[in-house]
């Protein structure tokens, strides 16, 4: 992997922030764009122009060709079974709600239980907590072990019959843990229990494959995998998606309808795709699976994990620096800085980053459950991704070196 | 904008993050009181005061915060408290112009004006004026229910 030839693709990478070169390390949060992604967006803006599914002319039916194309493309991807799988959304919170409240309106029953945990994005567990509201579900949690993790082990001992879903994320967008979804799946799938994995920070660095984890449902967003934002994929069954009915309706969804209120839906995925989609994000999102694949997730992954670990060796050296995730392997470090013995406010730490050019999380990261278990109000969260170097991690460990309470208030004078 | 000296600006900001005055709440009766819990993620705020007449008898804040948010509340608590509700709200006027960077009266503000650059870094005027808000809208209710 040619890391300087990767960054050429990425021309936001020129920019400077805070007068600085940018070192971008917010990759969990969205993820820049490399040229091919840009250039395909704007290509349906300067050339394709139509709208989908709809037209008798050359310039529409080239807009379908590369809509479902792209539909293809997202299955590959996936290596789902059935290309109708593949339901295009506005991301993975969008496609999580969809999910939560189709299956708890249509499937579940009062006293149902939905198993989850603590380490969750609100994305992944707040569609379940609202959408049982009126229905009368409720949520048990997963116990996460010691270090933040879900186990095959823990979840088992909070199976019961009442378990009709299993809502988490393949992994953790705070501690990057790699949860164990097929063996999950084959439990869950013994006792007919649904499975639905977010998979917001797991598509970008891992090879999926849905057949292999047997997942019945799985979310993700392609602003996280160097594609546009306000666009994302739910993948579903066929025969749960078949089986459901939509959320939304209107134009595209349906096939006809009359003053009766009879209705005829198109089938899946169509009936679930009301309204004119983001076209030109759903063909950037395809091309962003082009690039990442031309290189390699493996090779992606591989990387981030390396300068982890290389972070990890220079932040033990220093002596300042808590790392909460130190066994994850993935690009996600989460910590914060201790002066003297208290320890820095992460919001402190990550406005002080920024005067050096460097950006970094800092907070609960959407995981409002996670505090009570690592014990701290807030972390920072640096994660990397194919373009950031071992550079750019010096330089954090620079700035870190120097992150006293004091530098940290010096900055707004 | 004034010219104080930023050692001396940023000397105020740490004494009142490592010790923060009035951080303490009550169960005292006739406090009003506001947890600013949806306007950050990160901040977590609660402030109290006493108003009886139109005086400000008392304020108190907890909670966990940046340097920033404590440092601001604690300074607004000291700066506030002994004051009519309207000479409370001079000087809250003038903060949140000096926030804002407009033109304000330094004249009124004490060490508040310690925080005049906090703009410099956009997302943390949220953090220079979470108590502020606070105490501003319990002013506005003690008010309201004095119209009633």
């Amino acid at each position: 992997m040619d890391i300087s030839k990767i960054r050429k693709d990425f021309p936001i990478l020129t920019r400077k922030m805070s007068d600085k070169p940018l070192v971008y390390l917010d990759n969990g949060a969205t993820t820049l764009k490399p040229q091919p992604v840009i250039d395909a967006v704007v290509n349906y803006y300067t050339y394709l122009g139509a709208n989908a599914h709809r037209g008798d002319y050359e310039m529409s039916a080239q807009v379908d060709a590369a809509f479902e194309g792209a539909r293809v493309r997202t299955q590959k991807f996936l290596n789902a079974k059935h290309k109708e799988e593949i339901v295009f959304t506005s991301g993975s919170s969008e496609g999580l709600n969809l999910v939560a409240m189709m299956v708890t309106e249509q499937l579940l029953h009062e006293g149902d239980v939905i198993l989850s945990d603590e380490s969750e994005h609100a994305s992944s567990i707040l569609p379940w907590m609202q959408a049982g509201k009126k229905k009368g579900t409720k949520i048990d949690y997963i116990p996460l072990d010691e270090e933040g993790k879900i186990t095959v082990e823990n979840f088992k001992s909070v199976l019961t019959d009442q378990v009709k879903v299993v809502a988490i994320a393949m992994v953790s967008n705070v501690l990057g843990f790699v949860a164990p979804v097929k063996e999950i799946a084959k439990i869950c799938h013994e006792r007919g229990i649904l499975l639905v994995i977010d998979g917001a920070q797991s598509t970008p660095h891992l090879n999926i494959d849905v057949q292999d984890l047997d997942c019945d449902f799985y979310a993700f967003s392609a602003h996280k995998m160097c594609g546009p934002t306000g666009v994302g994929a739910l993948y579903g069954k066929k025969k749960w998606l078949d089986q459901l009915e939509p959320i939304f309706y209107g134009g595209e969804s349906n096939a006809r309808f009359d003053k009766s209120c009879s209705l005829t839906l198109k089938e899946t995925p169509l009936k679930f795709e009301s309204g004119t989609q983001p076209i030109e994000g759903v063909i950037g999102m395809a091309a962003a699976m082009d690039y990442l694949d031309a290189i390699g997730k493996e090779n992606i992954h591989a990387h981030e994990v390396e300068l982890k670990e290389y972070f990890l060796k220079k932040a033990k050296a220093l002596g300042n620096i808590v790392v909460y995730n130190e066994n994850a392997k993935s690009g996600i470090v989460t910590f914060n800085v201790k002066d003297k013995d208290q320890m820095i406010f992460a919001q402190d730490v990550a406005s002080y980053l920024n005067t050096f050019g460097i950006a970094v999380r800092s907070g609960q990261h959407c995981a409002k459950l996670l505090p009570e278990v690592l014990k701290t109000p807030g972390t920072c969260r640096a994660s990397f991704y194919l373009y950031n170097t071992k550079e750019e991690v010096d330089q954090l460990i620079d700035a870190l070196k120097n992150a006293t309470v004091e530098n940290c208030v010096s900055i707004f004078f | 904008m004034s010219n104080i000296d930023p050692m001396l600006m940023r000397q105020i900001i740490m004494d009142h993050y490592d010790y923060p005055r009035n951080k303490e709440l009550t169960k005292d009766n006739g406090y009003m009181s506001r947890h600013m819990a949806s306007d950050s993620c990160i901040d977590d705020i609660t402030v109290q005061t006493k108003i009886s007449d139109g005086k400000i008898d008392d304020i108190r804040f907890d909670g966990v915060a940046c340097t920033i948010s404590t440092a601001s509340t604690s300074i607004m608590s000291e700066l506030l408290k002994g004051k009519t509700t309207q000479e409370a709200k001079e000087i809250m006027d003038n903060y949140f112009k000096m926030i804002d960077q407009k033109e304000y009266d330094e004249d009124v503000l004490d060490e508040a004006i310690a925080f005049q650059n906090v703009g410099k870094q956009a997302n943390r005027i949220n953090c220079a004026t979470i108590g502020w808000k606070a105490m501003r809208e319990m002013i506005k209710e003690s008010e309201d229910g004095k119209d009633e």
